[in-house]
């Protein structure tokens, strides 16, 4: 880890906190994702892995804590900073989350049309939706409609509608949960080949653990609303703490 | 005791229900007069609601307008008003038959697909998915489909008049050999401004009613798929009511005024 540390940090989260009413989720969790590296997420379902990451965009306002994204501070972000951060931030939903009303087409020109500041206005986005498409290997299904795709197929045009706008970081939420494990790895190699060629740093949060081995740098273990481990994948798998054990057993 | 509670739950229900639901017309205001204006997505909204609803309130405005003049007819007759019965038939139908009725199709028809499409659209995260992607999913989803309810709903009442006068004017037709042009000539004389404003006025109250619960029914919509059903239905349930409020005040306003 010596080597990350060297490293300039992307995303840095402090003492962050989150209630829904009387009920604790998040209890102080703290994090750094480093520039070009993997930080895989483990926790257990509820644990409030989904409610961290929409935290850290911005979706769900947080109670407490500091959020810190490419140096912009997320409770003093005025408009344009969001705007700046919704760029350069991709977010993989669980579901998907593909606007069921739209083509696969206009799924992808959404964010292009709408985020104005990286691009500026685009007159043809045939040729970086293509090239979106093509990186997920799903060219063809350019006109298809949401409801016409598979599971698997749905996860990759939803990773191009995330990569359409070139994110310096990618944030995965469970990308291959509910996929067969065939489909699942190759998403999960597609994630690797995406980060290689794009440089992106990314947090993916996952309860597969063969999707962590493969591809994090890095891991915390959310436990009790706080990072109750962290370390490479070896190092966690090594431990005897059986809390930490419950994860890799299986 | 037990229904005492019951009640008051029950009251504090509603009123909290009844404050969140003024708080998201507040929100409605507030953004609809900032920019960016999604007129795109408004004219597409516009042009779904004309579609989906066009015919039902065509059909259901001829029949009413059909049946109302054949029931009332033998009355008119045996009291010797039949001549009166364009007005009265008239009035009616603008006043109120009209709008009502097209409202509460509108309310059934619309407002449940508002509450069941937005509904969906927030337990899938495609809110959340089209807040990250730079767009404000409260301008884009919920104030494009309530000013196109409230546009719309004017003019498929104005229709629905025409069209259950139409079916009116058939009946007299074939039973009394009224001409269609002496037909409408009594319907206009009859009907004044009083008439006609506080009708057309409650009619955007109406569309407005309709698209603001449908919207505020889905966008609130709790998690899980049962979830937009309970939206759907529930949007048609309490539109209706609202929609009954609004008759009964724009009734009273209009007596007052007029
Ligand atoms: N909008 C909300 N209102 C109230 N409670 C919520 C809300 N969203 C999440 N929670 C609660 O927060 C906790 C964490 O939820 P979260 O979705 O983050 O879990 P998760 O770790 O992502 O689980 P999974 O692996 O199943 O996706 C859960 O107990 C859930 O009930
Ligand atoms: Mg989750």
């Amino acid at each position: 880890m010596a080597q990350s540390e060297s490293k300039k940090s992307v995303i840095s989260i402090r003492n962050l906190k989150k209630y829904f009413g009387q009920h604790m989720v998040l209890d102080g969790f703290d994090l750094d994702l480093y520039e070009g590296e993997s930080l895989v997420i483990m926790g257990k379902s509820g644990s409030g892995k989904s409610v961290m990451i929409k935290c850290l965009v911005g979706l769900v306002p947080h109670d407490n804590g500091t959020i810190n994204i490419m140096g912009r501070d997320l409770d003093l972000a005025d408009e344009n900073d969001m705007d700046y951060i919704r760029t350069e931030v991709g977010f993989l939903f669980q579901g998907s989350a593909l606007y069921d009303s739209m083509t696969v087409r206009e799924n992808l020109e959404f964010p292009l049309r709408r985020h104005t500041r990286k691009f500026g206005e685009i007159d043809d986005a045939t040729p970086l939706v293509l090239e979106a498409l093509r990186d997920v290997g799903l060219e063809d299904a350019i006109d298809l409609m949401p409801e016409e795709l598979s599971g698997g197929m749905k996860r990759r045009i939803a990773l191009a509608r995330t990569l359409i706008l070139k994110p310096a970081i990618i944030l995965y939420d469970e990308p291959t949960t509910g996929l067969d494990p065939i489909t699942s790895k190759e998403i999960v190699m597609l994630m690797k080949r995406i980060q290689e060629q794009y440089k992106t740093s990314s947090i993916i949060i996952t309860h597969d653990v063969d999707c962590a081995r493969y591809i994090a740098d890095r891991m915390i273990l959310l436990v009790d609303g706080i990072n109750y481990a962290e370390g490479t994948f070896a190092q966690l798998d090594a431990s005897t703490d059986p809390k930490i054990q419950a994860f890799f057993k299986t | 005791m037990i229904l005492f509670q019951s009640w008051r739950q029950n009251i504090s229900d509603f009123l909290e229900e009844t404050g969140e639901l003024a708080f998201f017309a507040g929100r409605f205001f507030r953004e609809v007069t900032r920019r960016p204006f999604e007129f795109k997505e408004l004219l597409r909204q516009c042009y779904n609601i004309g579609n989906r609803s066009l015919l039902l309130v065509a059909v259901t405005g001829f029949i009413i307008g059909l049946v109302f003049t054949l029931q009332s007819r033998p009355k008119m007759m045996e009291l010797g008003a039949e001549a009166w019965l364009p007005s009265m038939v008239g009035i009616s139908i603008v006043r109120e038959i009209g709008p009502i009725i097209t409202a509460l199709i509108c309310a059934g028809r619309i407002g449940s697909g508002i509450g069941a499409e937005i509904g969906s659209m927030r337990v899938t995260e495609q809110i959340d998915a089209m807040e990250v992607s730079g767009t404000n999913p409260f301008k884009y989803l919920v104030v494009t489909r309530i000013l196109a309810t409230t546009l719309m709903i004017p003019l498929l009442v104005v229709m629905s008049d025409f069209v259950a006068l139409m079916g009116s004017w058939l009946v007299e037709s074939i039973k009394g050999d009224v001409s269609f042009f002496y037909y409408f000539d009594e319907v206009f004389v009859s009907l004044d401004f009083a008439d006609l404003i506080p009708s057309t006025v409650k009619t955007f109250f109406f569309g407005f009613a309709i698209g603001l619960v449908g919207c505020f029914k889905g966008y609130n919509c709790k998690h899980g798929t049962a979830g937009v059903g309970v939206a759907a239905n529930s949007a048609v349930v309490e539109t209706s009511m609202v929609l009954f409020i609004i008759d009964f005040v724009s009734v009273l306003v209009s007596d007052l005024i007029f």
